[in-house]
């Protein structure tokens, strides 16, 4: 539908968030994230939004909240450090069932660590990542086409089960350029639906309250019930993922994001040597394809996760897995990214295991 | 097709811009492409150096670790690379700042006096674009066409008669080897 373009993974992900119908962005400047703000900075301004630079992480998350309250399709990034400092506020629009759309372009760490591409924010993304009991839709890309198309999926689904959704991608994605073409008609803010729940002028109309706690004995326990039902829902109903010639495969690789590209070039590689590979790729890591590595479990008894982190995948194929199948980890932390070559390698010593 | 590319230099000679040129040309002539650019702490004088895929198939991984190609622009960037280029491969190298001779002997080498033509055309900073056609002749990843094409996209903001200025200095290249 639209013209192929050479873009950077950070622009196509700011890119994908305005024609998606973001309409405000609130920020803080880290590498290697931040080709999103500084191409949000004119871009935004441009179709009548706002781009704010706040004075802090936590700032930015905090005009998300209330920006977010009043109907608006929202959107922050960060990478590692600063979606820390953000997982405050996170929690809170959680709480309060707001939808938002923030992602983080994950560096080495922990601490300050460095910006090389990594994935260590795996656990911190996929098990809410702030204080109390909630859940956060992350869509993993794993290229430029896909950072520019899923901001859209992400805010139809913040909006449908009223949940924050994030993309979660690295400095590799974020950095490198390809080909993109967007798969959806730019969307029209203002011809959205109007949103019941929103705050703004209350003229004429009831009170509407938004927020995230009930003081009132056993009142927030049936809140947060409230929100497992609709965490349910979204197990059973919002799995993505690719697997790729797992039909006839005598090892399966488990991999997302940058990883799974790597993977797919160690499959191939494999594959031209007779070594039956095949990859499975969650394109959701929460919600996990959980049942499709269970299935699959039954019948390849040999898995291999491939992360650029210590071991944060693994634990739920492991969970996946339940025993069926012996579990395998190939982990590069903090900026360290393997080769195809190197995937196979560790493939052919499991093999003649 | 697989061509891996290195293109490594100081910054300021134009690495990344001819790195995106490549990219785009390869786009151009309907390849599947990758350009991955080192980031971070980057300046003029610094190093700076970039990965570009272009593939007649689908691009797995866009890290090049082994290069087919090494676009060598300044004298660090060889000592840094050279031993990471498959056996086979090519090392185009400026001669025209490089004064080290390459170890390897199972890869072709080419020199180019790249400052010195683009100093000929009037100005050193077109001597990126001298290598980019020197390149594209010597494997045929890229087409010049593709490559004249991309010029305008990749520098939206350039006036007419620089954009023919990179042209002619995409073509002395071409002639160069």
């Amino acid at each position: 539908m639209d013209e192929k373009l050479l873009m950077k993974g950070n622009e196509a992900l700011a890119e994908g968030a305005v024609r998606a119908g973001c309409r405000f962005f609130s920020g803080y400047p880290i590498t290697p994230q931040n080709e999103v703000p500084e191409y949000l900075s004119w871009r935004l301004p441009e179709v009548g939004g706002t781009f704010i630079q706040a004075e802090s992480e936590v700032a930015a998350i905090n005009m998300l909240y209330g920006a977010s309250a009043c109907g608006a399709r929202v959107m922050t990034s960060s990478s590692g450090p600063g979606i820390s400092l953000k997982q405050e506020g996170i929690s809170y629009i959680s709480g309060a069932n707001l939808p938002i759309f923030y992602a983080n372009v994950m560096r080495g760490g922990p601490g300050l660590g460095n910006i090389a591409p990594s994935q260590g924010d795996y656990f911190q993304a996929t098990r809410g990542g702030g204080h109390g009991d909630y859940r956060v839709i992350v869509y993993a890309p794993n290229s430029v086409s896909e950072m520019g198309n899923f901001p859209k999926r992400c805010y139809d689904l913040a909006e449908k089960y009223r949940i924050a959704t994030m993309v979660l991608t690295d400095g590799l994605l974020g950095q490198m350029m390809e080909p993109i073409e967007f798969d959806f008609e730019p969307v029209d803010p203002a011809k959205l639906p109007e949103k019941d729940w929103a705050l703004g002028n209350a003229e004429g109309r009831e009170r509407r309250v938004i927020r995230s706690y009930d003081l009132r004995p056993g009142y927030l326990e049936k809140m947060t019930l409230k929100l497992a039902e609709k965490y349910k829902e979204i197990e059973e109903k919002e799995v993505k993922f690719e697997a790729v010639q797992v039909e006839d495969a005598e090892i399966l690789l488990v991999a997302y994001g940058t990883s799974s590209r790597i993977s797919k070039s160690a499959l191939m590689l494999g594959r031209k040597e007779g070594i039956k590979i095949g990859l499975l790729r969650p394109i959701t890591l929460w919600p996990f394809p959980s049942k499709i590595i269970s299935d699959l479990s039954e019948r390849i008894k040999k898995i291999l996760t491939v992360e650029m982190s210590l071991g944060q995948l693994v634990e739920d194929v492991k969970l996946a897995v339940e025993g069926k199948a012996k579990v395998y980890l190939h982990g590069r932390p903090s900026g360290g990214i393997p080769t195809g070559e190197e995937v196979l390698e560790v493939i052919k010593k499991i093999m003649k295991s | 097709m697989y061509q891996g590319v290195i293109m490594s230099g100081f910054g300021g000679q134009g690495i990344i811009s001819a790195g995106i040129l490549l990219a785009y040309a390869g786009m151009t002539d309907g390849k599947y492409v990758t350009f991955f650019p080192a980031y971070g702490a980057e300046m003029r004088g610094g190093t700076a150096n970039c990965s570009v895929v272009i593939s007649s198939e689908e691009i797995a991984s866009p890290v090049v670790a082994y290069p087919d190609t090494l676009v060598v622009m300044n004298e660090p960037s060889l000592a840094r690379f050279e031993a990471s280029v498959r056996k086979g491969g090519l090392l185009l190298i400026n001669s025209s700042l490089v004064a080290g001779k390459p170890k390897r002997d199972d890869v072709k080498v080419q020199y180019i006096q790249a400052n010195e033509i683009a100093e000929k055309m009037g100005t050193t900073k077109i001597a990126n674009m001298v290598m980019i056609g020197a390149y594209s002749k010597l494997t045929g990843a890229i087409s010049f066409e593709g490559l004249k094409k991309s010029l305008q996209k990749v520098f939206p903001r350039a006036r007419q008669e620089i954009i023919d200025l990179d042209s002619e200095a995409l073509k002395k290249g071409m002639e160069a080897v």
